[in-house]
């Protein structure tokens, strides 16, 4: 795999060519764990790790609390009580759980914004973040599904209002949301439902995970640089490369380790924080929340989908274009899968011939303000719907629109981009100088 | 540059967690509870305190259906001896379907429901209220001071002060400082529709008025203490294992802490060759 010179397994004992003939899997995995990864990762790329360990956690604490959860609207809230008073460690693994979603979005949101920045959604890599961003959206409806689960007021008026979503697509909205409900309204049907597959999805996105994995393993890692790894040699190879293992693996590792620390900090001490206190209240269809508000993770998308009034031009113009067909509330729901969707395009918005933003000037200010906007719609996401957040948020939704489809198109034009290095090996050699010769001797010697 | 973006960005993720804004907030005094902190515990004789203001006075109207009786022996909560949870249970009519008749209660029983249909069940009241959103709605401030249900309850509970001369005489509910979501008469407002006062009418009469109770230790049964006491025995009922997920989460700080640094060094030992060759080039 991954197109870079470097050493197969070659089985050697009689039992290892005797599997081996049979099912490679041995090669297979030994490709995988040895596969020649750029010397030059920084930090940013340790998210990968952490959120394979999320699924995993998810996964698991998941199929525990199945075994004491009841999917009934008469009798999911008090289940979920039983899990936090009777089961053993059951307010642990359900503190685990709802937290591990929150890790889960950070890492995500994390991994993305490093691949915005250093260009890994370009050429050759466009499978791998097509793929990134499917299995983001079925995080987003694996995530939301959940929350539905223990059945409190923002899960059921969370519910309401996601799924009216749909209702608002003219002619099928109708007939979809009815479809997608199991009924008129949110209910039992509902919640069976979204039981069911909050618990198939994960295995999607474990499915998809295996083929994320395989497409940048097939093209190589990027790193900070976006500079290629040289090819022409193995020996030229493994100037710019170490193998995954040891030298990723315990780095990322020790990141996780250090994330985990913040993470059981979070469930131990504070584990409602990032959740809605109105949560601990039953579900209860005849009183609606004073403000409904979904999970932190998709405050951004929410602020955009509620940005667009009836009051925006482009929403007026929209509605009088296509006679009323386009209203106010279909044109949110449109800009908020917009949103997600030009930023799935972008390997392709993007015209830019070099691929690390580190070289890219004008592009890094951009993209800073990129941040500060996603931060902002978050932010704008969770206030009331009045001024002057609607204005806010009106414009913040206009600059990620913005960003996508005229600011990165335009500046692989205007752009003067700066000088890169030659290869990986100059850009380690280089940041190991410089870290290095401050500290450098006091700090190897004593390994030795 | 990128390592400052994600370090602010982090941060912000980590505070806009917290943003959830509650329109008109009133202003929640921040009692200092033995809970408190990384390292708080509940108080065993203010839990058995709450415990005796909430059944010798909120009962009458509030339910705890999701706790069970046999809960109030848990170690590290009321504690009461198991006798007294057994007799403590029995003054509960309990339909029982075996019997197809009501029988006394034991302690495998849950709380009573609400007697009163229109009063909510307080059994996690202290964590469906939050009092600290601010500032900005990010609610920064509960890093420091936690979520701040049972400060809420507290506060609430010492805030019915005399209503407003603007208020009509026939004006439902009563007159609270600390309640933002209830009714507000038109009189009160000015021309812009604002709140000329803080808080809301109530539809709860104040339930204390201090000396409501007398405890058999001879502590004291002001106001502020009994909400304090009682607000405590809320949280109790809201998060009955809040020492032992504490502790839980201690362990596992501590030890996740004790791995990153032998992560750390064996990261640092792997690399050290790699990097030495480009050291001594200079």
């Amino acid at each position: 795999m991954s197109g870079i010179p470097h050493d197969h397994y070659e089985p050697k004992t009689g039992a290892e060519k005797w599997l081996h003939s049979r099912l490679p899997v041995v090669g297979l995995l030994y490709d995988t764990l040895m596969i020649p990864t750029p010397k030059n990762l920084n930090w940013m790329w340790i998210w990968g790790i952490v959120l394979v360990f999320c699924l995993v956690l998810q996964i698991v604490t998941g199929i525990v609390l199945v075994m004491h959860y009841t999917p009934h609207v008469d009798l999911a809230f008090a289940s979920v009580e039983h899990i936090m008073r009777d089961v053993n460690g059951g307010y642990m693994l359900r503190y685990m759980h709802a937290n591990g979603a929150s890790l889960f979005f950070v890492a995500v949101y994390a991994h993305i914004f490093r691949g915005l920045y250093y260009g890994s959604y370009k050429a050759p890599r466009e499978i791998t973040w097509i793929i990134g961003m499917l299995i983001y959206l079925l995080m987003m409806a694996t995530g939301f599904m959940g929350y539905v689960l223990p059945w409190g007021q923002m899960s059921f008026w969370g519910a309401t209002v996601i799924t009216g979503l749909f209702g608002a697509i003219p002619f099928i909205g109708e007939g979809l949301q009815t479809f997608l409900l199991g009924g008129p309204a949110v209910d039992n049907a509902t919640l069976n439902r979204f039981f069911s597959l909050h618990y198939l999805l994960p295995f999607l996105i474990a499915g998809l995970v295996i083929v994320h994995v395989w497409a940048f393993h097939s093209t190589g890692n990027n790193n900070p640089t976006g500079v290629d790894v040289r090819k022409g040699s193995k020996e030229e190879a493994e100037k710019d490369t170490l193998p995954f293992w040891p030298y990723f693996v315990i780095k990322d590792l020790f990141a996780l380790a250090v994330i985990l620390v913040v993470f059981f900090a979070v469930v131990g001490f504070m584990p409602n924080y990032l959740g809605h206190p109105d949560n601990y209240l039953e579900a209860n269809p005849l009183s609606t929340p004073a403000h409904i508000v979904p999970e932190w993770y998709f405050l951004p998308f929410y602020a955009i989908l509620r940005a667009f009034t009836s009051e925006v031009w482009v929403v007026q113009i929209a509605s009088f274009v296509t006679g009323g067909i386009i209203d106010a509330k279909f044109f949110g729901v449109l800009a908020m899968f917009g949103a997600i969707a030009v930023m799935a395009l972008v390997p392709w918005l993007d015209t830019s011939s070099v691929r690390s933003g580190r070289y890219r000037p004008m592009f890094k200010m951009w993209f800073a303000l990129l941040v500060v906007d996603f931060m902002a719609l978050m932010w704008l996401g969770s206030m009331p719907a009045e001024e002057p957040y609607a204005s806010f948020s009106l414009i913040a939704s206009a600059y990620w629109f913005a960003y996508f489809l005229v600011i990165l198109p335009l500046l692989g034009v205007i752009e003067k981009p700066d000088a890169q290095p030659a290869t990986i090996e100059d850009d380690f050699a280089a940041k190991v100088a410089k870290t290095g010769s401050a500290k450098a001797d006091s700090a190897s010697q004593p390994a030795e | 540059m990128f390592k400052k973006i994600a370090l602010g960005a982090a941060l912000t993720i980590g505070l806009a967690g917290g943003a959830y804004a509650a329109g008109a907030e009133a202003h929640v005094e921040n009692f200092d509870f033995p809970f408190d902190g990384p390292f708080g515990t509940y108080d065993t004789n203010q839990l058995q305190r709450g415990l005796q203001i909430y059944t010798e006075v909120c009962s009458a109207c509030h339910g705890l259906k999701f706790v069970p009786i046999r809960t109030l022996a848990d170690e590290g909560g009321p504690h009461l001896p198991e006798d007294q949870v057994r007799a403590y249970a029995e003054q509960f009519e309990v339909f029982d379907p075996e019997l197809d008749d009501m029988r006394p209660g034991k302690p495998v029983d849950h709380f009573p429901h609400s007697p009163l249909e229109n009063a909510p069940d307080l059994s996690l009241m202290a964590k469906a209220r939050a009092g600290f959103h601010g500032p900005y709605g990010l609610g920064i401030n509960q890093l420091m001071k936690g979520i701040g249900g049972p400060e809420y309850i507290a506060t609430l509970l010492i805030s019915y002060e005399e209503a407003p001369s603007c208020a009509p005489e026939d004006f439902p509910g009563h007159y609270n400082v600390a309640f933002a979501s209830g009714g507000f008469p038109e009189e009160c407002k000015d021309e812009d529709g604002h709140h000329m006062y803080p808080g809301s009418w109530i539809a709860m009469a104040q339930p204390l008025s201090g000396e409501d109770v007398e405890f058999a230790d001879g502590h004291s049964n002001e106001l502020h203490h009994e909400a304090q006491d009682v607000a405590a025995f809320l949280m109790w009922t809201a998060e009955p294992k809040l020492s032992q997920r504490k502790q839980a989460g201690f362990v596992g700080v501590v030890f996740l802490t004790l791995l990153s640094v032998l992560l750390y060094l064996t990261n640092k030992r792997i690399w050290a060759p790699v990097k030495k060759k480009y050291k001594r080039k200079d």
